[in-house]
């Protein structure tokens, strides 16, 4: 079987070992990176998240299949950044001030860092400022906030205001998720869009990069 | 007050009490702030005991604790670990002096908030043991029961299960999961099902399994249909008053006393044990359920 396709089933299966050794092959048998990237590593964590949209797996399936993933990628990485080979955007997501609750945001880091953007990942309970200065720091594009409560739902308009105030908002858009928010909540307080789970996220990131 | 199991083997229903955090919210907005929910129980337990009286005098028999987030691994966020035993003592504390005796006090238990290995980067030990320190506190302070809910992995309820049976053979547990309906019938996000979770926990020591959060009352109706089928443990059911809307750019529960009681109706016809409330609920909405569980109750 061909290599590519033998990384991409071993991502399915979650074999971050074996998605090691493969993907040590085809550096060594010298397939292009571009190429070892998006019909192996990517083309496996694709397979994931369709799987896991249709409910046929759920979090601990994605979880394995994204170290499994890593364990390729970390091979990658190094050689696509000598070579300028480009990642996808950069992403930054947490979630917002006074919310604890990271299975959902941690999923959407998962499901994009397959999908090839670079995540840079906030954790919990993220000011305001420590998502727009971090954003700006690092060059990135997207801003994905996530809350579950309705309570710290608000928090989500101050890092929008604020992208707005600073004249931003051509440079890096917001995206929000989670329970408590929803698509009319993104139309109110002027978020660019709103994802309603991982791999939403990467739909919509992939329809405009 | 007679054992609560006693009284559910009897055919009695129970009604538990309604949401925690949003009163919470209203009255403590400002002690809340880069802290958690449980920091109140030593800094304010005056309001853990005014909601609690809240709940009680509308009618709920069994009072939930404002434990949830108790466990040192979650309390480790805010450096309050080392005050596990203090901060879960004073939940007891303050439930049971609004209580006066008049209601069940019910110690919640909420996730670790870690994921557990593969998967997660967590030991089961390290997870086993959170939760029996939060636990024996809890059991030391004399809490009437334990409910182990808004679990997602039915690994962990179980270590959280285990953990309080090594503390004690008695306490009467419940363990509710809280699940996703996907087109494929209701699945927790890690991909358990209500059958699943039926087969693990029938011999499990548990006394009663169900489901909270996640889900306004018609789902939950059907979850409870499922229970029915797989497990012929006593079921405990706490909807959310449904999906966050929006109403002036302000977030509320859609569902209201009047509709929530009415659903219950089937709840009652399905043998459910324990009703109460979940996020979005209020004392109108036990006031209303309340209402609906007497006439079956005397009838």
């Amino acid at each position: 079987m061909d290599i590519l396709q033998q990384i991409s089933d071993q991502i399915d299966l979650g074999d971050d070992e074996i998605v090691h050794e493969l993907t040590t092959i085809a550096i060594e048998q010298k397939i292009p990176l571009k190429k070892i990237l998006d019909e192996g590593l990517l083309q496996g964590m694709n397979i994931v998240g369709q799987k896991f949209k249709e409910h046929k797996l759920f979090l601990p399936e994605v979880l394995m299949a994204a170290k499994a993933m890593n364990a390729g990628m970390e091979l990658i990485k190094p050689l696509l950044l000598s070579d300028s080979i480009p990642m996808k955007a950069k992403v930054v997501i947490g979630t917002v001030r006074g919310d604890l609750h990271d299975i959902g945001k941690n999923l959407v880091g998962v499901m994009l860092k397959g999908a090839g953007f670079e995540i840079i990942d906030l954790g919990n309970d993220v000011t305001p400022e420590k998502f727009v200065e971090t954003a700006k720091t690092e060059g990135a594009e997207f801003i994905g906030m996530s809350a579950l409560l309705t309570t710290t739902m608000p928090v989500m308009k101050e890092v929008v205001d604020q992208i707005r105030k600073e004249n931003l908002e051509e440079k890096i858009q917001t995206l929000i998720g989670g329970a408590a928010v929803s698509r009319s909540y993104a139309e109110e307080i002027g978020a660019t869009a709103y994802c309603y789970d991982g791999s939403n996220a990467v739909e919509y990131l992939n329809s405009i990069v | 007050m007679r054992v609560v199991m006693d009284r559910i083997k009897q055919g009695e229903i129970l009604v538990c009490d309604g949401a925690m955090g949003s009163l919470l919210m209203d009255r403590a907005k400002e002690h809340l702030q880069g802290t958690c929910p449980e920091s109140i129980n030593l800094s304010h337990p005056e309001i853990i005991e005014e909601i609690a009286a809240l709940y009680i005098n509308a009618g709920a028999d069994i009072i939930e604790t404002n434990t949830f987030g108790g466990s040192p691994l979650k309390l480790a966020s805010y450096s309050l670990d080392d005050k596990t035993e203090e901060i879960n003592r004073a939940a007891i504390m303050a439930a049971k002096k609004a209580s006066n005796n008049e209601a069940y006090i019910c110690a919640s238990i909420g996730p670790s908030g870690k994921l557990l290995k593969p998967f997660g980067d967590t030991e089961p030990t390290e997870i086993y043991e959170s939760f029996y320190r939060q636990i024996n506190a809890i059991v030391n302070s004399g809490a009437d029961m334990i409910m182990i809910e808004t679990m997602t992995d039915l690994n962990e309820a179980v270590l959280a299960l285990d953990a309080t049976r090594n503390i004690s053979s008695s306490i009467p547990v419940v363990v509710s999961m809280t699940y996703e309906c996907t087109p494929r019938g209701f699945f927790t996000i890690m991909g358990v099902s209500v059958e699943m979770v039926s087969k693990k926990l029938e011999d499990s020591g548990v006394d009663m399994i169900g489901s909270n959060c996640g889900n306004g009352i018609e789902n939950l109706v059907l979850i409870a249909k499922e229970h029915k089928k797989h497990s012929n443990l006593p079921i405990m059911i706490q909807a959310n008053a449904g999906i966050p809307e929006l109403k002036e750019g302000i977030p509320f529960y859609p569902e209201t006393p009047e509709f929530m009681a009415k659903k219950c109706e089937e709840l009652i016809r399905l043998d459910v044990s324990i009703i109460g409330g979940c996020c979005g609920t209020t004392p109108e909405h036990i006031h209303a359920i309340r209402k609906v569980v007497d006439v079956n109750n005397n009838g």
